[in-house]
């Protein structure tokens, strides 16, 4: 689920670029804080173990496909989040330069969805609150799978949150967001029960290993609380704003092409206004519109007066996009804030 | 498996193109890393249905390519080899925006078709630019560049450790994967109980081994931090070819010259 540069707008990558470069900026700085450099070789060296894991490969039991470990939990469970999206990172610079998978200015993008989420969201909202302070096997295993299930999940959703935002692919959201999310529920199991399987292994064969992540509270290191208020304020307000755009405005253009010229879609256009027209579409693509989803449209068409619709799948869409998009915001507070450069 | 081991491997070639010593490769990383993230960002700020204007941009890989003595079939087949993201996510435009965009003559040609070619074309110009910028620079350049770009050493650093036992460990989980093979006979797929067990036993190997390299690094002086030998000089050509390229995207990006080009040639022909 890696974004590429194809298909992201330089204001969606930008923002996501300044975003995670605060975040490797702040985890950088907190790393630092408790310096030990140990650290910096078991960081690169478990970086390389999540390469030469993904290359082993276990057939999914009844599908007879095959499945590898993704590792972003993995890590965030043996280093702790601050390293953790640190190693997160680099393994995808590896992987947009050498392997050309992703891009570089959708790097942002790809630290964000695939290290934030599991990183600061999963690993600390979930899986510590399911492991607590003394960890058992049963608890590591059902904390390492719900954590990165809801870590995919959130991830997922990112990449379509920024395509959608990107406007590059005519997909619809909803098609998109309702072929995604299942897709990373059924990765996000399986990952999670990789995940589980090598802790719970490891926890067997060597638990000081485990045991000296689960004494560090990470948590209590930076105030999540704070930070999830800031964010439900702003993405409450932004989510309203987004929701107003994204059901008020396209909704009353295609109920008034409606009235005007009698059918949803415009004839083809064949005199100047058709780049306009190109833009209004591509105004228009990310929303669950025309040429997509006939009945709904239909029944719209059928009760114009009920315009704006308030439809409350835009309306948590948008929520949920508000909420992202404040997060970044947040995040970005890190960067303004001054930090010593490195001595 | 095989095509991945062969898949690794290549990154190997990638190394051995980075120490050419050509023109390009003789420039400071913080040059062509600039000039790379310019060129990404002026080819990505096209609106959805431009095309035309964004083939005058393959000015810039393919002058890379050329002076800097890359072989561009071996970029081309790594670009091929990751298209099939781009291509699935924009795929389905032509099914989805069936306004037509186009004429000629008869034929009308959607807006959809317009805009998936226009995302192949960037998918081609972006993941070429960054593959040519770590043929041109290496590793090592690329992070001393990002390192003195502001990128916080601990990044940097650890990027380093893991590029360098990128390789090691890659080795040590194939041999584990053979060894593993060579006892399974008939049953070849991992189950997840086996694969468990093989995924921790490379995870306690590689916890060993970066304690042992930090017991050899710390005995060398180690003190968190990889320096380099590499002393960075912007020179005046530096300068000229970031100045110079990021001016033509600019260039580039204000004026579709494609279009100017053809307008001119038609313009002669009639």
């Amino acid at each position: 689920m890696h974004m590429a540069d194809a298909l992201i707008s330089p204001a969606v990558g930008g923002t996501m670029w300044v975003a995670s470069a605060g975040l490797i900026g702040y985890c950088s700085k907190k790393i630092r804080t408790v310096f030990d450099d140990r650290r910096i070789p078991l960081m690169g060296v478990l970086g390389a173990f999540v390469f030469a894991a993904q290359m082993i490969n276990f057939s999914i039991p009844g599908t007879g496909s095959s499945g590898h470990l993704g590792g972003g939990m993995l890590l965030a469970v043996l280093l702790g989040p601050h390293a953790a999206f640190l190693v997160i990172s680099s393994v995808l610079v590896v992987q947009a330069l050498f392997f050309a998978d992703g891009g570089l200015l959708a790097l942002g993008c790809n630290m964000f969805n695939l290290g934030f989420f599991p990183c600061f969201i999963a690993y600390p909202l979930v899986f510590r609150k399911i492991v607590g302070d003394k960890p058992t096997p049963v608890r590591l295993c059902i904390g390492c799978t719900a954590a990165a299930i809801i870590g995919l999940q959130l991830g997922a959703f990112g990449v379509v949150m920024e395509t959608v935002f990107s406007d590059i692919s005519e997909l619809p959201f909803r098609t998109f967001a309702l072929v995604m999310q299942p897709i990373h529920l059924a990765i996000g199991i399986v990952e999670g029960l990789v995940t589980a399987s090598v802790v719970a292994f490891v926890w067997k064969a060597r638990p000081e290993v485990l045991s000296a992540v689960s004494q560090s509270k990470p948590v209590g290191s930076y105030s999540i609380k704070r930070i999830l208020i800031i964010l439900l304020a702003v993405a409450a307000l932004t989510g309203s704003m987004l929701s107003w755009f994204a059901s008020s405005y396209p909704d009353g253009l295609e109920w008034a092409m409606f009235q005007t010229s009698g059918s949803e879609e415009l004839e083809a256009p064949e005199h100047g206004i058709h780049a306009s027209l190109a833009s209004i579409q591509g105004s228009t693509a990310f929303l669950p519109d025309y040429g997509f989803a006939s009945p709904e449209s239909e029944a719209e068409e059928e009760l114009p007066g009920q315009w704006p619709a308030i439809d409350a799948g835009t309306t948590v869409s948008g929520l949920i996009g508000g909420l992202l998009t404040l997060s970044i915001a947040v995040l970005t507070g890190y960067i303004l804030r001054p930090r010593k450069v490195t001595p | 498996m095989a095509d991945i081991g062969a898949h690794f491997i290549e990154i190997g070639l990638m190394d051995r193109l980075a120490t050419k010593d050509t023109a390009i490769h003789r420039l400071d990383p913080r040059a062509k890393l600039l000039t790379t993230l310019v060129f990404v960002a002026t080819v990505v700020s096209f609106g959805k249905y431009e095309v035309s204007a964004l083939l005058s941009f393959f000015v810039y890989p393919i002058a890379l390519i050329a002076r800097g003595d890359i072989p561009a079939r071996y970029i081309l087949k790594k670009i091929i080899l990751v298209a099939p993201f781009a291509i699935l996510v924009g795929v389905f435009n032509p099914f989805l925006d069936r306004e037509p965009l186009l004429t000629i003559g008869d034929w009308s040609i959607a807006g959809g078709w317009i805009s998936l070619l226009s995302i192949l074309v960037r998918f081609i110009l972006t993941v070429g630019a960054a593959l040519i910028l770590l043929a041109c620079t290496g590793i090592n350049g690329v992070c001393l560049a990002l390192e003195k770009l502001g990128v916080p050493r601990v990044f940097t650093a650890q990027l380093l450790f893991m590029y360098r036992y990128l390789f090691v460990i890659m080795e040590e989980g194939m041999r584990m994967v053979r060894a593993k093979r060579c006892r399974s006979f008939s049953k070849q797929d991992t189950g997840m109980k086996a694969f468990g067990h093989m995924l921790g036993h490379l995870l306690l190997r590689s916890l060993d081994r970066a304690q042992r390299i930090h017991s050899a690094m710390s005995c060398r002086g180690f003190d968190g931090h990889i320096p380099s030998m590499k002393q960075l000089r912007l020179t005046s050509g530096d300068v000229a070819f970031v100045a110079g390229w990021s001016g033509l995207f600019i260039i580039m990006r204000l004026y579709n010259i494609s279009q100017l080009l053809g307008s001119f040639i038609t313009e002669v022909i009639s």
